[in-house]
This record gives C-alpha cells, structure tokens and sequence, in this order.
C-alpha cells in the first residue's frame, strides 16, 4: 500500500514536469497568459469595486469580506483551468478517436492518468491574484485572520478542489455516452462564473442548486467564511462529508463509465 | 465576381450555413447557454437594490436591463477571429480564397445565417423580458425600434469588423487569440456587460465614451429599456456608425496587407 502510494507521487511528480517542459517551449506564451489571466481576474473585481461605492454592505457582506469571496473564486479557477480542466478536455479527445486504448492498457489507474495528463502552470498567476485581493481585503478590514480560521480555510480549500474534480469526473463520464462536448468545458466554467459571488445574493431556487446541487456556496463562499472566523463547524463538516460523497460518486460513475467503453478502433 | 453574381450566391450561401448551424445544433445551443455572465451580474444588482435602488435603477430596472443584455449579445455575437486562426494556421483559408466572392462576405452570411438559431434562446428570453417590463414599459414609439434596429445591426458590423481584424492579424503572427482574449476582456468592462454605464464612475464612464465596446451592447440596450432622450440617442448612434466606418477602414487595410504575407501550406 505505502509503496503504491508512493509510485503514484512519483508519477504525479513525472506527468508535472512533463507539462512544465512542454510549456517552457512557449515562453512568450507563458508571460502573455499570466497577464491576460490578471486582466480576467479583473473583470471580476471591478463590478464589486462599483458596487460598493453605492453601498456599505450587500446581502450582509461588507467590502472586504465580499473580495475574499472574489479571492477564492480567482483562486479556485486557476486550479479548475490549470489543473482540471486541460487533462479531462483531452479525455474527450482520446474517447473520439479512439485513442483512450492506449491509455487504458498502461499499468497504472486510468483515472489517475487521465486526471494528470497536462497542467497548465502559468494559472498559477492566479494564485499571486488571490493572495494579493486577500492581503487587501484583510487591509481594509483591519484585521488579520485568525490562525484557526486559516487552518480552516486551508481544509477548504482541499475539499473545494476535490469537489471541482469530481464534478468534473462526473462531466468527463457523460463523454462515454454521448460523444461530442467539448464545450461542456465552457458550460461548466461559466456556471462556475456565479462562484465569484457571496452565496447570499442569490436567492431561492438558484440558491438551492448552488448549496446543494452543484455546490458552488461551499467552494468560495465557505472559505470566505472560514477566514473571517464565520463559518460554523456544522458547516466545515458539511463540506468534508459533501465532498467525500461527490468524489466517491464520481468514482463509482467512472468506472461505471469506463466498463461500458469501446474503443473506437476495434 | 460582379454584383449581380454575388447577390445571387448570396440565398445559397445562407442556406448552406443555416443547414451547417442545424447540424450541429446541440453545440451550438451549449455555446449560447455558456453565456450566462448577464444573470451572474443580474444576481448581484439584484441583492444591491433589494435594499435601495441605484439611480433610476430597481430591481424591476435591472432585471430589465440584463434580460435586454442577455438578448443582445446573442444577436450581435460574432466569432469570425477563430475561425480565421484556424484557417490561417491550416492553410484553409486558401479555398475560401478561390472562391469568387470576397470572404470577409462568407463570412458574414455564416455569422448572420446562425440566427435563427440564437433565436431560440434568445426569443424565450425576450418573452421572460416583455413579462418582466410589463406591457406598459414597452416603447410604442416606432422611431425607436427603428433605431434599436439600427443600434443591433451597428453593434454586430462593430462585432464582426474587431473579429475579423484581429483574426487577419493571424496573417502577421503565430496565432492572434491571445489579441482577441485582450479585446474580450476589455469588452466585458467597458461594454455595459457587467454594469450599466450610466452607472460607472465618471472617470471609467469618460474613458468608455471613446471605446468602440459601449456601441456594442451598451447602446442597443439603452435604446430599447429608453434611458435616453432622443438627442442623446441620435448622438450615440451617430458615435456608433462612426466605429463602424473606422474598424471597416482598419480591417480592410489589415486584410489587404496581410493576405500578401499568406502562404497556404502545400498550396
């Protein structure tokens, strides 16, 4: 068991630093993508800098807590577009053309493969975007985080990330039975796009999808939460055991998926 | 290729398209469902004037105001500039080329033949829009439908033209994407997309007064949700159809120039 756990770290390390070589190829690419990543994150920013112009608080949210809201959600789009999302949009490729064979015959877990298959590092400019709102929100604040709340935050933010692969996982699975989405990928990025905001603006019907559904309030508004000392511990548990649920679901989906697949060539 | 043969390619072109949007339907209606950001930021106005409305904006305002915005990017949409990096960098374009008829015009017809396809989203929305204005609210006054037209079909000319230049800078560089993510972003701000313009703080609102992005979407739906008086319409559009006139000059010249330097691989 340690020693299978370990191959597969060495594996991750491997697959990384494939990416990383490929990617040290374009390296004009890599400086445009980092700005333009900057300049996106702030089409999410400037709206809440005019909203609050207006108002002190909206839906019970102050300024400051509302962009540590924003923070996350810039955080957590870097890892869904460099780290999620490439690889599984391959997966799709590989199913067309048949070539998800070659995959399924290497000695290691395909869903592992699969999952690992191409990251996309210059999103993390997004991680310097979100630590640079979060130390400005925390500014205009006036005071820091507690250190248990950051603990918190650092649980979340494992839980949110496991909870954007599995419904990604889940997404991937429907690419066995129908074959053509490859713009699912956008679909799913802009429903995450509702993520930027505090859960409480939305209201009703919406609001239950968000929780409950696919749980966009438990991956920003959550940590948010957990970093103002908000967030009750009833809640930080709802988040562990709803994203174990999600992930032991989009498991049993794949392989569901993947005991049902034939290969395009034979 | 003289006018008259162009004109009458021109209803085979559009049936040809149209069959081509058809087909791949199911695509297609996933794009325009992708366009979610005028419901996200609806979301977000709404929770502000629950408590007190912005301006002359309620929350009846800017429901309205979103649901008019939702419509309009569907009817001015354009996505010319990817197609032609792909074109370019597959040497393709090198058949459009051979044909008789200017491809900035082929073009244009497989944007505009995909409407009746944005229709069907677009058309619901518009019914969620007349029942949320309320019948009363409706402009009864032809003039202005007239220059909503005129607003919608300028803001796509405007649309197309960007996309079309920026996808003949595919002529001068790798690929030209990367251009055309730059202008989408500043899109998104200065357009009216996010946040209505009247509603920007002076110094953003004096900058997206000189931007072409406000005559895109902004315009449009300020004529139809009637925040202007007829003055300031007029002057507005006027402002729009000379951005029309400038990006169709820049785009011909960046054509022009740049369809020397192209070589269609194995041609």
């Amino acid at each position: 068991m340690m020693n299978g756990t370990l191959r597969y770290w060495r594996l991750l390390g491997a697959q990384v630093r494939a990416s990383t070589l490929t990617l040290l190829q374009y390296r004009f690419d890599f400086f445009a993508d980092g700005l333009l990543e900057i300049l996106w994150a702030m089409t999410a920013l400037i709206p809440l800098f005019v909203v609050f112009r207006t108002r002190e608080s909206i839906a019970g949210w102050s300024f400051g807590e509302a962009l540590l809201v924003t923070g996350w959600f810039i955080l957590l789009q870097g890892i869904l577009e460099g780290a999620i999302n490439p690889s599984l949009t391959s997966v799709v490729d590989h199913i067309r053309t048949g070539t998800l064979d070659f995959v399924l015959l290497k000695p290691a877990d395909a869903q592992f493969l699969v999952s690992t298959a191409k990251f996309q590092p210059w999103r993390a400019t997004n991680i310097l975007t979100a630590a640079v709102v979060f130390g400005y929100a925390f500014h205009l604040l006036e005071r820091p985080p507690s250190p248990w709340g950051l603990l918190a935050a650092a649980f979340l933010l494992f839980t949110s990330t496991l909870l954007l692969y599995s419904l990604w996982i889940l997404i991937v699975s429907a690419a066995f039975y129908v074959v053509k989405i490859d713009n699912l990928s956008v679909l799913f990025t802009s429903i995450f796009d509702a993520a930027r905001w505090p859960s409480t603006v939305f209201r009703g019907v919406v609001s239950f999808v968000f929780t409950f559904v696919i749980p966009l309030a438990l991956m920003t508004t959550y940590p948010a939460m957990a970093m103002l000392g908000k967030l009750h511990s009833s809640s930080l548990a709802l988040a562990a055991v709803g994203s174990m649920l999600f992930a032991v679901l989009a498991r049993i989906v794949w392989l569901g998926s993947i005991g049902k697949y034939t290969s395009a060539s034979s | 290729m003289s006018l008259a043969a162009t004109a009458r390619a021109l209803p085979s072109l559009f049936k040809v398209s149209f069959a081509e949007a058809v087909a791949y339907r199911a695509e297609f209606l996933i794009w325009m469902l992708s366009t979610t950001m005028p419901l996200i930021m609806l979301a977000l106005w709404s929770a502000v004037a629950r408590e007190a409305p912005v301006g002359r904006f309620g929350q009846k305002e800017f429901v309205s105001y979103f649901l008019a915005t939702f419509i309009v990017r569907q009817l001015t949409s354009s996505w010319v500039a990817w197609q032609m990096n792909y074109e370019v960098r597959h040497g393709t374009l090198a058949l459009r080329l051979l044909r008789p008829i200017h491809p900035m015009l082929t073009f244009a017809v497989e944007n505009i033949a995909a409407q009746p396809m944005r229709l069907v989203v677009a058309l619901p929305m518009a019914v969620l829009w007349l029942w949320s204005v309320g019948a009363d609210q409706i402009p009864r006054n032809p003039a202005r439908w007239a220059a909503f037209g005129l607003a919608i079909l300028g803001g796509w000319l405007i649309t197309f033209l960007a996309n079309f230049a920026i996808g003949s800078l595919a002529f001068y560089m790798e690929s030209s994407i990367k251009v055309m993510d730059v202008w989408l972003a500043l899109y998104f701000v200065f357009s009216g997309y996010l946040i209505p313009v009247e509603l920007f703080p002076p110094a953003l609102r004096a900058i997206a007064g000189w931007l072409p992005f406000r005559y895109q979407i902004g315009l449009p739906v300020e004529l139809i949700t009637s925040a202007h008086d007829r003055g300031t319409a007029l002057a507005l559009l006027g402002g729009q159809w000379i951005w029309v006139a400038v990006m169709l000059t820049a785009t011909i010249l960046l054509w022009r120039r740049g369809l020397e330097r192209f070589a269609a691989y194995g041609g």
